[in-house]
């Protein structure tokens, strides 16, 4: 369970910003792989319990999940998988290790409220 | 004219950070400070009992005589494996994380203050036994080794995979008990391929010392390609 320090730094990143700017925070939005290592459930947990009684209690967390994307090298483009048991082109089944995308764990915006 | 615009109107503002920031900042410090003394680092990751202690203690004294090694130890509470690696006599340090279920970068740096490097080829990092939470954390090692004994079944890598995915070495521990078990090579093969295609596979028995020889080539070589690479860069 390290989903609760990585939603503290979450909180913490949302509140630096923020305060350079003198803005509060309605909504945070957050990129996450599904092969980053972190569970979207249980960092909105994680999360709930991390916001509580911080000056960001109201803001809320928006997440995206991000599927992976593999570079096959028999198409040579980017390719889906089947699913991340099997990291395989989708199209053709050539197996894949190069990982183009699904490993993100992003803040990538912030909403403000001056 | 004008009017101008609402103080409380809400804006969306791009930011575009990484979460593990800091993490990876002090990760990437260590890894320059490891290429410099040239020292090669392997973190060790796994599931608690899969042998990785044994692992370790019968790597620690095999490399010993023909090379400066160390390790460093995390768990979660006692200092037992510390203890345990003792009896290889090479200098191993505990860390305990308390309540945290893998090792940071961060704890590393602390874990290493005062150890001069420069004499050291190898060290090696036992993570907490964790196969979740160690995979998102770089601890500026040069290589991860993920262990799993055949007493676990096969379809452990199904279960875990994006910390086999995370791995440039799979070890498969406890070989001495695979007919025991009845472990079924092919399939547990198959499952590490599907989750991470290509990925090199080693089998050891640290009891036996099966496949132990393996494993020193394995590190002695790629710790040979990273420093004659710093030595004359391509």
């Amino acid at each position: 369970m390290h989903e609760l320090s990585i939603a503290m730094s979450i909180l913490d990143m949302a509140e630096e910003e923020a305060g350079r700017r003198s803005a509060e925070v309605d909504a945070i939005h957050v990129k996450l792989g599904v092969l980053s290592g972190v569970v979207k459930e249980a960092l909105l947990s994680a999360y709930d319990l991390a916001r509580e009684e911080t000056p960001l209690m109201d803001a809320r967390l928006l997440i995206e999940e991000v599927p992976v994307l593999i570079f096959c090298p028999r198409c040579q483009a980017p390719r889906s998988v089947p699913s991340i048991q099997q990291l395989c082109c989708k199209d053709c089944e050539t197996p894949a290790s190069e990982v183009l995308q699904g490993r993100e764990l992003l803040v990538v915006a912030l909403e403000l409220r001056s | 004219m004008n009017s101008p615009l609402p103080l409380t109107s809400p804006r969306i503002i791009e930011i575009r950070k990484n979460i593990l920031k800091q993490n990876d900042e002090i990760a990437h410090a260590l890894r320059s400070r490891f290429e410099e003394a040239e020292v090669f680092v392997v973190n060790l990751v796994s599931s608690p009992g899969s042998g990785k202690t044994a692992f370790l203690e019968c790597t620690l004294t095999r490399l010993r005589s023909k090379f400066h090694v160390a390790a460093l130890v995390g768990d979660l509470a006692t200092e037992n494996d510390a203890n345990r690696l003792a009896r290889a006599q090479v200098p191993v340090r505990q860390i305990i994380t308390g309540t945290v279920c893998h090792l940071e970068a961060a704890m590393i740096e602390n874990a290493l203050t005062d150890w001069d490097l420069a004499g050291l080829d190898f060290l090696f990092i036992e993570n907490v036994g964790n196969l979740v939470c160690p995979a998102s954390y770089d601890l500026g090692e040069n290589l991860r080794a993920v262990l799993m004994s055949v007493t676990e079944g096969e379809d452990k890598p199904l279960k875990y995979p994006t910390i086999v995915n995370s791995a440039d070495v799979a070890i498969v521990t406890k070989t001495d008990l695979a007919d025991a078990v009845e472990f079924d090579w092919p399939t547990a093969v198959k499952n590490i391929q599907a989750v991470r295609p290509g990925l090199e596979i080693l089998r050891v028995s640290s009891k036996s010392g099966t496949g132990m020889d393996d494993w020193l080539r394995f590190i002695t070589s790629r710790r040979r390609d990273v420093v004659e690479h710093l030595v004359c860069p391509p």
